[in-house]
């Protein structure tokens, strides 16, 4: 799960990370009222969706007076967002963030990710704030500082110092900067956080530093011990079928291909898919029903691929283990009762009492189900029923 | 021989009386899996399955002499429960849950390589030495015995890369699947090793999916190290970029984790790899009968 910039900043100031005062605003009006209650004289506007960008796309911009937030909170509030992460469709921007204006002496990068080879989160550093940090990290690599913070000791001294002296910070803004990085560190732990990027981390005119941006996700499966974090998911920025197709178990993804794919298992589901690709088809979809294929959930999966109208074929791909096939072909004629699959469906059932199940589906004579005896052949009948051969 | 268990293991089941626990314990006390006892805490004392119930992993090994854990534990638990098998000495543990907090993994994994005890998941179905030792959820019937060891990230794809092996003329010595997630237990190089000195087994297949890198030391060490031959497969060639394809650690993050570039790494180190899953039994005739 994914959060906001303004929702990481709070989590932030909570840990002593240092952020500008800034509030978030769901309308024009709301958002002038914020700029008068923080004062100052310079404000920045800044679209909250979920995705980097935001600035070179035109949804982050300063302003010089009251007046000036008034027209950019027009603009940008309602404004369709297209940035490199939005994809060509864009993100509808539905609140903007108001901030106070900062000092900005040097931009700086600085992220918590987990290493999956060491198994350790790892700290990021790097003088070139403000750039995209992928390209750094292809185009000048050395100009990243990586510190591995084993969990089993947590951050000390020795990583901050790592981290600061690699950068090149001079030694009175060093203590300063390990402060800042051991609070992130914490804020990363402490949340179960699966990703946090500050970019750019600003450092002042004084030698202070600000997060000036904010970006966090979690671990899924740790958000049952953070209901405050639960809370913030903003259901807007989720793709809707997605999200429907969690409530049932399911895990789905939409593609831009015609053959509708229904697998057991996030593997063999990925599998399906590539190999529709390889008899020269095009998967629609990404749906792993799951262990417990029962009639409900499949037609639910029938309901949710079917949505979908460039669907022309659906492949049904099944690999019993512990869920016997002849349940599951039970379960795919009751299915077809209960949602209207106007496409041909080629099921594939393999494994346990693959053969009774296969009668199952010959006695019940469905005029829009095909049969098939493995993957392979499977895979080729229903890119042949989607281009209507 | 096999690689990590046979006839003659000994196993508990931690969470051994809850639904999972107590399915999956008796469909491999079925398969013949010597499944000694099991841990519940404060259902010691009780018979489950026919088989004695022990408060702690400790009383557990003591009573039974279990070298092996299966652990059934909800999410939440199970990282206490690794450790608990790792302080309590059990030389392997076989994490079945799905969803695994990633922090609590870390933990338990850091834990039990302090304490050389080797874990396989989470998020897995298990390890199985065909018609010997069945210890998690995979169904037996698709393991007959031969000369392929099986190595997957996911569960599906460890049946669906068996039972085309099987139904190629071969069997298998012994499948292991790794689990999905960001941080799991054993991993292909160590099994690749395991495998390469095993006497039995004389090919390997190996299938992988986006995310991470596993596969990529894989195919280094395959390079300088397996003389046996190795079929892969990768699944998510047709995945998207920065979307999470079921397994928690199944995402193409920026330009790293691809199919493809796994994929080219390995057919670098000399590994036939196959672009469909269902060319995998094929393949390994094709390299077995060479």
């Amino acid at each position: 799960m994914n959060i906001h910039e303004y929702q990481a900043k709070e989590i932030f100031a909570k840990y002593g990370v240092p952020v500008p005062k800034g509030k978030v605003a769901f309308s024009v009006e709301e958002a002038v009222q914020n700029a008068k209650d923080l004062g100052g004289k310079i404000w920045v506007v800044k679209a909250q969706i979920h995705a980097g960008g935001r600035g070179l796309g035109g949804g982050v911009k300063l302003a010089k007076s009251i007046d000036e937030v008034r027209e950019l909170a027009q603009e940008i509030l309602g404004m369709t967002l297209v940035t490199h992460q939005t994809g060509p469709k864009g993100k509808l921007v539905q609140k903007i963030y108001i901030e106070e204006g900062a000092d900005i002496a040097d931009e700086l990068y600085l992220g918590v990710v987990l290493d999956r080879a060491k198994e350790m989160p790892v700290i990021m550093a790097s003088t070139e704030g403000g750039m995209e940090i992928e390209k750094v990290a292809s185009e000048t690599p050395e100009k990243i500082i990586k510190v591995a913070v084993d969990p089993t000791i947590g951050f000390q001294g020795f990583h901050g110092r790592k981290l600061a002296f690699g950068l090149g910070l001079p030694k009175e803004q060093v203590g300063k900067f390990i402060k800042f990085a051991a609070a992130l560190y914490k804020v990363y732990t402490e949340n179960d956080a699966s990703l946090i990027e500050i970019n750019p981390l600003v450092k002042t005119g004084a030698g202070d530093f600000v997060a000036l941006d904010g970006k966090m996700g979690f671990d899924d499966s740790a958000l049952g011990r953070h209901p405050d974090i639960e809370a913030m998911r903003d259901l807007s920025e989720e793709d809707p079928a997605e999200m429907e197709a969690s409530k049932y178990g399911l895990s789905y993804v939409k593609l831009d291909g015609n053959v509708g794919c229904m697998v057991n298992g996030a593997g063999l589901a990925m599998g399906t898919m590539d190999t529709i690709n390889y008899v020269g088809g095009t998967p629609a979809n990404f749906l792993d029903v799951g262990g417990t294929a029962s009639a409900q959930t499949v037609a639910k999966a029938f309901e949710i691929i079917l949505r979908d109208p460039n669907v022309k074929s659906i492949f049904v791909n099944i690999f019993g283990g512990i869920v016997r096939c002849d349940r599951i072909a039970n379960g795919i004629l009751d299915a077809t009762k209960l949602v209207d699959v106007h496409v041909p469906v080629v099921v594939r059932l393999d494994g346990t009492n693959a053969a009774e199940a296969a009668e199952i589906l010959k006695n019940a004579n469905i005029s829009n189900v095909i049969t098939a005896s493995d993957l392979g052949d499977g895979a080729k009948k229903a890119v042949a029923a989607a281009k209507g051969e | 021989m096999s690689i990590l268990v046979n006839k003659d293991t000994k196993v508990i089941v931690q969470g051994f009386t809850g639904k999972e626990g107590t399915f999956h314990a008796g469909q491999c006390l079925d398969y013949g899996t010597q499944i000694v006892g099991g841990v519940t805490p404060n259902k010691g004392g009780q018979t489950h399955l026919g088989k004695p119930v022990f408060n702690t992993v400790q009383e557990a090994i003591k009573a039974t002499g279990a070298t092996v854990s299966m652990i059934f534990v909800p999410p939440a638990f199970v990282g206490d429960a690794v450790m608990e098998a790792a302080d309590a000495g059990i030389d392997l543990a076989v994490i079945i849950t799905e969803g695994a907090p990633v922090k609590d993994m870390m933990m338990a994994k850091a834990y039990a390589v302090k304490n050389n005890m080797k874990t396989i998941g989470p998020n897995c179905p298990g390890v199985i030495t065909a018609e010997e030792c069945k210890i998690g959820i995979m169904p037996g019937m698709v393991f007959k015995k031969g000369n392929v060891g099986l190595i997957s990230k996911s569960g599906t794809l460890t049946y669906e890369g068996a039972n085309q092996v099987c139904k190629a003329g071969y069997g298998i010595t012994t499948a292991v699947g790794i689990g999905g997630d960001p941080i799991i237990g054993l991993s292909y190089i160590q099994l690749l090793e395991m495998f390469e000195a095993d006497s039995d087994t004389e090919a390997i297949v190996m299938i992988g999916e986006i995310g991470g890198d596993l596969e990529i030391q894989a195919a280094k060490f395959i390079k300088n190290n397996v003389t046996k031959p190795v079929v892969a497969f990768i699944a998510g060639q047709t995945a998207p970029k920065g979307k999470r394809m079921g397994h928690a650690g199944a995402i193409i993050s920026g330009s790293a984790g691809t199919a493809a570039e796994k994929m080219a790494a390995l057919e670098a180190a000399g590994v036939t790899v196959v672009k469909s899953p269902a060319e995998i039994g094929e393949k390994v005739k094709e390299v077995l009968s060479k």
